[in-house]
This record gives C-alpha cells, sequence and structure tokens, in this order.
C-alpha cells in the first residue's frame, strides 16, 4: 500500500509509539484487504459501536487507556452506540443488582475515557446519529471510519456515504489518524452489485422480514434490489428512510450486508440504475413463500414457547420520531378498537435521546405515555444479553433484537395486535 | 489426508482438533456469554448455528466461511485473544471479512504474546473435506493438513 511521506514517518514513530502503532493496525487492515493508499476521513462527525462499559470488555478499556495516555486523541467527535442502562426500563431487584454491581460495572469510567476521546455531547449515544435531532448525518461521498452495523449500511446505501463494515476499536483508530485504507465500499468497484434481489410479493413486505431473507442469501455482498417502487415509490420521505433503516440492520446482522442499492430511490441507483450491477451477478427471487419461510424457520429458544410475553421492545434500531408518532396512534386505535386503555404486557419503545427530547416536545408524548408504553434510550440488545433476561419471554419486532438474544420475532401488525389486545395472545 | 494452502493473515503454527461452522460465525452471538460469565471454554452461544451452539471453541482448530453480524466482532476477538479465550486458530475458507480482519490485527498489534494464527482463501473444497474432530495442522507459510 502507498503511503505518503507523511504516513510513512508517523509509522515509523514520528509522532509517538502509539500513534505508530495505531498507524500499523491501519496499514495491516489495508494489506489484507489490497488497499492501494490510506484516504483522508472527510465527515464531520466519527461513530462509534462500544458504548458499554461491560466488565468483560477490560481489554478494550485498556486499549483506550493506552491511546489516551499516548496522546492518540480521536480528531472527529463522534457519537456512539446506545446507553446499555437507563433507570425507567422495566427490571426486577436482582436485574438492576446484576446490571449495576457486575455486567456494567465499567459504564461510569468508560464514559469518561469516551469524553477524552471526543464524545460529541452527553446525548450522543444511538445506533441512528443520522437523524436529524442527533447532527451526525453525512454528506454524499463522504468517507467515513464508522463501526455500527446498522449505521454503517445505512449511510452507505441511504445517504451515498462511503464507510467499510469497520469493527470496533478499528473506528476509533481510522479517526485518530485522520486516514483510512482505500477498499471495498470505499471504491467504485466495491459498491457494484453482484446480486439482484427481485421483490415479487403481494403486498408490502415487513422490512426487518425482508431484509432478514436477503442479509441471510447474500452475506457480505452488495444487493441490488428491484420490485420495491410499487411499495415504496421514488422518495426519500421520512417513511422510506425508517423502512430503509429497519430493512437495512436487518440485512447487516441476519448476514453482513454493508451496502444495499434500491431501485429508483436509493441515492447511487437512482443516478446508475442498473450500470450498479456487476456482470454475473447472480438472481434471488422473493415472494410471499420465501418470506413465510424465512420467517418460520427462526428458532423459538424460549424454555416455554406457550409463554406469555413478560416484555416487548420495539426499536431496535432506534425508532425515528415519525415511527414514534406511527406507532403512537396505532397503539391508541388498538387499544380502543379491543376496549383497553393500557397496552397488556409492559412494553418499551427505544430512540435516540435527541429524538426523545424532540418527542417530548409533542402532544403525542403524554399520548404515548397514556397507553402504558415506556419510551426509553436504552440499547435493548444490552439489556437482553444476560442469563436474566435471556429466560424472559420477551417479544420484538426487531430482527437484530431477535438474532442476538432469546428475544422472540414477530411482525410489527403482529407485535402491534399482542400488545393491544387482553392478556396479551 | 488432504493439504490445503491459504493466505497467512495472522502468522504461527498449531496442532488442534477441527470445529467446523458451515455457516457464517456471528461473533457476538458466539462469544459474548462465554466472555461475559467467565466461560472457561468459550462455549459458543449463537442459538442460530446449529454446527457450533454449545460447543467449546477454546483450543479448537476453528473452520468457517466468514464471519457475519455486528461490528463488534472484532472487539470480541480482541477480548477473546486478550482473556486467553480464542480458538487455537481460526480458517477460513472464502477470503476474511473486514470484522475478523480487524479483531486479528488488533491482537497481534496491540496485545504480547497473544497467538492465534489465522488464515484465509482456503477454498470451498476445504470446509466440504474438514469435519469435527479431525487433526489439523497450520504451518507458518498457509499450508494446513488435514487428518
Amino acid at each position: 500500500m502507498y503511503l505518503t511521506d507523511e504516513q510513512q514517518a508517523i509509522l515509523d514513530g514520528s509522532k509517538g509509539e502509539t500513534m505508530a502503532k495505531v498507524m500499523k493496525t491501519l496499514v495491516m487492515y489495508g494489506d489484507t484487504f489490497h488497499a492501494d493508499k490510506l484516504v483522508p476521513v472527510s465527515s464531520q462527525y466519527n461513530h462509534l459501536v462500544t458504548s458499554f462499559g461491560l466488565k468483560m470488555m477490560g481489554p478494550v478499556f485498556d486499549l483506550m487507556q493506552q491511546l489516551i495516555d499516548g496522546g492518540a486523541i480521536s480528531q472527529q467527535k463522534f457519537s456512539v452506540d446506545p446507553r446499555p442502562l437507563d433507570k425507567n426500563v422495566p427490571a426486577n431487584f436482582l436485574q438492576n443488582f446484576v446490571f449495576n454491581n457486575f455486567m456494567y460495572s465499567r459504564q461510569e469510567s468508560y464514559e469518561k475515557q469516551l469524553q477524552q476521546l471526543g464524545l460529541m455531547d452527553e446525548d450522543a449515544f444511538t445506533c441512528t446519529c443520522y437523524m436529524d435531532e442527533v447532527g451526525n448525518t453525512p454528506k454524499m461521498g463522504d468517507i467515513l471510519s464508522w463501526a455500527e452495523s446498522s449505521a454503517v449500511v445505512y449511510a452507505n446505501s441511504v445517504l451515498g456515504a462511503r464507510c467499510n463494515r469497520n469493527s470496533g476499536i478499528m473506528d476509533i483508530m481510522g479517526s485518530i489518524a485522520g486516514f483510512v485504507p482505500h477498499f471495498g465500499l470505499l471504491t467504485d468497484e466495491g459498491r457494484k452489485a453482484t446480486w439482484i434481489v427481485q421483490v415479487a410479493t403481494t403486498k408490502k413486505p415487513e422490512a426487518q422480514l425482508l431484509g432478514s431473507a436477503i442479509g441471510m442469501k447474500v452475506m457480505e455482498e452488495v444487493p441490488f434490489i428491484t420490485g420495491m417502487e410499487k411499495w415504496l415509490g421514488t422518495e426519500l420521505n421520512d417513511e422510506n428512510r425508517a423502512y430503509l433503516k429497519d430493512f437495512g440492520a436487518a440485512t447487516a446482522s441476519n448476514g453482513a450486508v454493508g451496502l444495499f442499492h434500491m431501485e429508483n430511490l436509493t441515492p447511487e441507483a437512482k443516478v446508475q440504475g442498473a450500470g450498479l450491477v456487476a456482470e454475473g451477478a447472480r438472481v434471488y427471487v422473493i415472494d410471499d413463500t420465501e418470506l413465510e419461510r424465512v420467517k418460520k424457520n427462526y428458532p423459538v429458544v424460549w424454555k416455554n414457547p406457550a409463554a406469555k410475553p413478560k416484555l416487548c421492545f420495539v426499536g431496535c434500531p432506534h425508532l425515528s420520531m415519525e415511527q414514534l408518532i406511527r406507532w403512537t396512534e396505532d397503539v391508541e386505535a388498538g387499544l380502543k378498537k379491543n376496549g383497553l386503555k393500557q397496552v397488556s404486557i409492559p412494553t418499551v419503545f427505544t430512540t435516540a435521546p435527541a429524538v426523545k427530547k424532540a418527542f417530548d416536545k409533542t402532544e403525542y408524548a403524554k399520548r404515548l405515555a397514556d397507553t402504558g408504553v415506556v419510551l426509553s434510550y436504552i440499547c435493548p440488545l444490552m439489556y437482553m444479553n444476560n442469563p436474566l433476561c435471556g429466560k424472559m419471554p420477551v417479544i420484538t419486532c426487531s430482527n437484530k433484537l431477535r438474532t442476538y438474544s432469546t428475544a422472540r420475532y414477530y411482525t410489527e401488525q403482529e407485535i402491534l395486535g399482542i400488545i393491544t389486545t387482553e392478556g396479551g395472545k | 489426508m488432504r493439504e490445503f494452502k491459504g493466505r497467512v493473515i495472522a502468522p504461527g503454527t498449531v496442532t488442534a482438533p477441527a470445529l467446523v461452522s458451515h455457516g457464517g460465525l456471528n461473533t457476538l452471538a458466539s462469544f459474548q456469554k462465554a466472555l461475559q460469565f467467565g466461560d472457561k471454554k468459550a462455549t459458543c452461544g449463537d442459538q442460530n448455528n446449529p454446527d457450533l451452539y454449545n460447543k467449546p471453541m477454546l483450543g479448537k482448530a476453528l473452520c468457517l466461511p466468514q464471519t457475519i453480524g455486528s461490528t463488534t466482532g472484532g472487539m470480541v476477538l480482541y477480548c477473546a485473544c486478550a482473556m486467553g479465550r480464542q480458538p487455537a486458530c481460526m480458517l477460513y475458507s472464502k477470503s476474511i471479512d473486514s470484522l475478523a480482519a480487524a479483531g486479528s490485527i488488533l491482537a497481534s498489534v496491540w496485545l504480547d504474546g497473544a497467538k492465534m494464527p489465522v488464515i484465509d482463501c482456503l477454498g470451498d473444497e476445504f470446509l466440504d473435506y474438514v469435519k469435527d474432530g479431525m487433526t489439523i495442522t497450520v504451518g507458518a507459510d498457509g499450508t494446513v493438513i488435514v487428518e
């Protein structure tokens, strides 16, 4: 890989041992993928995936301290994934004890490290940093050093920025050096689609189910999706952006997709059309039967599959303002139809702190609270990943949460039906 | 006995019993419980991976196509190496993905003495041939002997 004189000097130790190791990490990373050079990070902000002070992540905190002590500080401010704890989310005494004294005992000290390294502000904890209310929205063509699979696939696909699926820790290395290796999704060639996905369903497919099917089929490759225009139109409005957010998260967690193109909708597909499809691309047709097959194959790992749900999470990735308003109206309507005043099982909606603040200023905040739904900034995934919560029968319409926890997946309409029906059936 | 040749991502030599995942390894889902709750055998916790679920990964020659899932993946691998809960080696049939590569590189640069040889590009035939429990010998030049 070609290095400029400045980059070579840093690698040779001109800015100290720690910076040399940062540069060595990036050079090895680039060499592995045949990168031709390092290119400047051009986005205003970075986004990191590691937000949780999990005791098990001790080696990560030690490395972060090495960076701080060595003066290797991020050149960009950054947002970071959601906090793992929120006292407003239902938890029993034992769960709270384990969360605070065992699992996340490093949360406070880790957040201090994040502030030293360049955290944007105290509210910059969300997986949907690209929301207008949060303010970390890259421009088309920006080069990023982000991690968080759902944010990376959104930035690449919906915003037209350029970012590889960087791992946690590697994300901040690029931000510290100010450069990232030029390979994969940073290149025109790497952004070509090697799969054509033809959607031929008889109704608008559930975003999280469609994303799951495509992710499991194409894995880390780039799909060009056709057949969605009749459901989504050709404009990236708030509703479509939310759809693509949830769709992308499922492609990235059920597979390893870092970029998708949707015909006549996503920015590069609008400009380049079928020119984005690589020669020899394979074809995957998705109809109602295929989606049903995918859904039926999800394992149910509850000890008692017939158990009544004890908790419901909606919002992984975090909900947008448009989704919060839509869900509020839908829950109200469902409750009214079934003669109920409040949801029949404890339900938590999750969103970015900045979106929550904006939502709290609207009339919908009280209306949602009146339904009994809790609105939180928590990461449901981090809440679920322990034996105490893992044994609980939790339901969700997030395919990402399903993948990483024991939560059981239902479509949005099924979830709505369950939480607004007497007995939570 | 068959010999395969791949590309060296992290150098080293080792002999260990094979553990085979035919689907992508979800690193976070596979290692999280093992790292979080002190399971020294690094038992795979990924319910969506029938090949590995509930099997110990520590000390095994982990044979897989690629890793998938959350971008915490590389960081999780880095932690596994730092805590001595890593497989004996990781052998990829396909070209290594960016998350797994990051984990291997971070361990190589930032950890003293963490050794987990990593070889990629071993080909689909490798994954078709190797079975759980077969003995794997990794050479420094990327040679992998399966017997």
